[in-house]
């Protein structure tokens, strides 16, 4: 049965976690997302579903808490903004390496440094590109609407235990803040599966489950190397996410995420009625990046425009899909200062029609 | 009078770390002048005057101890 | 009587638990480490828990702890192995959960999750091997590396005033509410090890109760780190890490 409530978006996102059988929430305060574990706290899902929600001491704690029942082959998540990111950024390399599911919420605020609380999307690279140590991937999904937040809570954990992979909910200060109409899921059982490479005791007849990242022989290093990346292959070819508006007849396009690509969609409208033809790319996800699309568009555009609130980090990949078939820009605020959509306009004129 | 005792060592996982020679209260422990595959000079048992303690054994750092005691 | 007739079944008093896996521990020779594993694993044994106990391993010499505890473990980055016990314990608390860390990894990078975890009264056993030096990255200073001692990055004995002062990290945890069980131990003699046994027995034995952390710091050698033989090593603790670090319980249960 639909159920639709206008929620602030770090709530919905926390009451998804209870109904997506979550079995565990490891958190640290931070603005601006700390109504997650306010809300987690409120509620008390022990009582509702037996999902346990703990403060951490710290970040870095947190993280740590989250491998530990990830590890027990449970439905863990954190939840965090930029600076506090950053301090997980070791456990998330531990927890890519150990090959753990989880789910890491990132409601992303300026930097760097403390920043500021405001909005941004200038953890892209740190969430993309690794931000830990080593070759690992996060699958990295961002949501546009408070709707999305809902939904990609109960897709992050799909994907994590598909590919026994960390997944990032890369959000911003706009959507975890705002209010919203929302259709929440029914509440799902939290599982009572406990997988073969899970720690819950040795059974007898079968060896000890390790869970470890670690191994001191290079060879063997290189295997678990291998695998990784056979498995982030995989995830390439089979769960790029992304949207298209009116990219059909377009001539010019704007690629933007989150809450970026809302801003940027009523430029585009603006745009279209002053009588260019633009479209717009949505990326879902931003690791795998959706590149095949973004190719294809390339060989046929005269400019692409990416719009993001950092100083030009997406544009990379764009590049990269594009491949030099047509010239791309990249237009940005940042420091916690939202693009209008005139200044949009104005960037699409300048940069790439002008350009 | 003391119930007899014997231990049988895995000379192949000892040290030769010597920590169990000073814990048997009669001697019963020395190091061998022969070596094991890794190298270490490995314990021995150089009397028969074992009482089956196991005070060798709850010191070994690498369990390589196994300890009998004939029962009354 | 001839010893052959001795060695038979029924006269077995003691031999390595089926506990512990029959790989040969990577420790130096006299290390107090495999000492430490094996009274574990016999506890364990004895208890009849194996197949609900949940080890995590931490940083340092015993990083490869889950060789060698035939348990299902976790492998915690430097420090974290409360905060990963913490996890473990919250999704599973019927299982018996144990961390197994050094003085580098428990007192020095991981002092706040230490504490926390001690401070919320997580009903896990912390089992602290104090040989006051970082041994598996050779030998440089640890925060219960004692004044004067020196190390690779101590060359010329800790020196207070500018290094700092050992961390005597147990008495602090013993002032914790959230702690319930706090003792200090060793196993370098039969007695110390017996007693030490006993400890981690009745930790073990306080788990299942609900009562609270329970913490045993086993003060051990480090015979390569120390640059002494294992022997040495032993009456070299006995005469300098004793007297700074008393054996003994800190914390008992009230009656």
């Amino acid at each position: 049965m639909k159920e639709l409530r206008l929620m602030k978006g770090n709530e919905a996102l926390a009451e998804a976690a209870i109904r997506a059988g979550a079995d565990a929430y490891f958190g640290y305060p931070i603005t601006p997302q700390s109504e997650v574990i306010e809300y987690l706290m409120r509620e008390n899902p022990v009582d509702r579903t037996g999902m346990q929600v703990l403060q951490a001491e710290s970040e870095v704690a947190a993280i740590n808490m989250v491998y530990g029942a990830a590890g027990c082959g449970k439905r863990a998540m954190t939840s965090s903004s930029s600076p506090g990111i950053s301090l997980k950024m070791e456990g998330i390399s531990y927890i890519a390496g150990a090959e753990l599911p989880c789910l890491i919420v990132n409601v992303v605020r300026a930097g760097p440094g403390l920043g500021t609380i405001q909005p941004s999307q200038s953890d892209y690279f740190q969430a993309v590109k690794g931000g830990g140590h080593g070759d690992y991937k996060m699958i990295v999904l961002a949501p546009a609407t408070v709707q999305e937040s809902v939904d990609y809570v109960k897709l992050g954990f799909d994907l994590a235990f598909k590919y026994r992979n960390p997944v990032m909910i890369l959000s911003d200060g706009i959507i975890g803040q705002m209010m919203e109409k929302v259709e929440l899921f029914e509440q799902m059982p939290r599982t009572t599966e406990e997988p073969e490479w899970a720690t819950v005791g040795k059974k007898p007849g079968r060896d000890s489950v390790i869970v470890t990242s670690l191994q001191l022989q290079s060879e063997e290093q290189e295997k678990v190397n291998l695998r990784l990346q056979a498995k982030y292959r995989v995830i390439e070819k089979n769960e790029v996410r992304y949207e298209t508006y009116m990219c059909d007849d377009a001539e010019y396009l704007f690629v933007a995420f989150g809450s970026c690509a809302r801003i940027t969609r009523k430029a585009m409208e603006l745009a279209r009625e002053k009588g260019y033809k633009v479209g717009l790319v949505r990326p879902q996800t931003l690791y795998p990046f959706p590149e095949k699309v973004i190719n294809e568009f390339g060989s046929r555009m005269k400019g692409i425009l990416t719009v993001e609130m950092n100083a030009g980090q997406m544009v990379e990949d764009v590049r990269l899909a594009v491949n030099g078939q047509c010239p791309v820009k990249h237009f940005g605020r940042f420091g916690g200062m939202i693009p209008s959509p005139d200044e949009i306009l104005n960037a699409l004129e300048q940069k790439i029609i002008g350009g | 009078m003391a119930r007899k005792g014997d231990v049988v060592i895995d000379i192949e996982k000892c040290k030769g770390c010597e920590v169990c020679l000073s814990a048997c209260p009669n001697d019963v422990l020395a190091l061998s002048n022969e070596v094991n595959s890794k190298g270490y000079h490995y314990a021995v048992k150089v009397n028969s005057e074992c009482i089956g303690c196991a005070n060798c054994a709850i010191v070994c750092p690498d369990a390589v101890i196994t300890v009998y005691r004939e029962k009354k | 009587m001839s010893e052959n007739n001795i060695i038979t079944p029924e006269n077995l008093v003691y031999e390595k638990t089926k506990v512990m896996t029959d790989r040969v521990l990577h420790y130096c020779p006299g290390c107090g480490h495999g000492t430490a594993h094996r009274l574990l694993a016999d506890v364990i044994d004895e208890l009849g828990i194996q197949e609900d106990t949940i080890g995590v391993a931490p940083v340092g010499c015993s990083v490869l702890a889950y060789y060698y505890f035939d348990v299902d473990m976790q492998e915690a980055a430097h420090g974290r192995a409360p905060a990963v016990a913490t996890g473990i314990k919250r999704v599973l608390p019927e299982k018996y959960v144990f961390t197994y860390q050094g003085d580098g990894d428990l007192a020095a990078i991981g002092t706040a999750e230490t504490i926390h975890a001690c401070n919320r009264g997580e009903n896990i056993l912390i089992v602290f091997i104090n040989n006051g030096i970082y041994g598996m990255t050779g030998g440089q200073m640890a925060p219960t590396t004692l004044p004067g001692m020196k190390s690779s990055t101590s060359p010329r004995g800790r020196d207070v005033a500018t290094m700092g002062n050992p961390l005597k990290i147990t008495e602090l945890i013993a002032e914790l509410p959230g702690t319930y069980y706090v003792t200090r131990q060793s196993v370098h003699t039969p007695g110390n090890a017996r007693k030490t046994r006993r400890a981690l027995k009745k930790a073990l034995e306080y788990q299942k109760l609900n009562k609270g952390t329970c913490f045993v710091e086993i003060v051990a050698n480090c015979p390569s780190g120390w640059k002494m033989t294992p022997v040495q090593s032993n009456k070299w603790m006995e005469e300098h890490m004793f007297p700074f670090y008393p054996l003994g319980d800190i914390k008992v249960p009230e009656k």
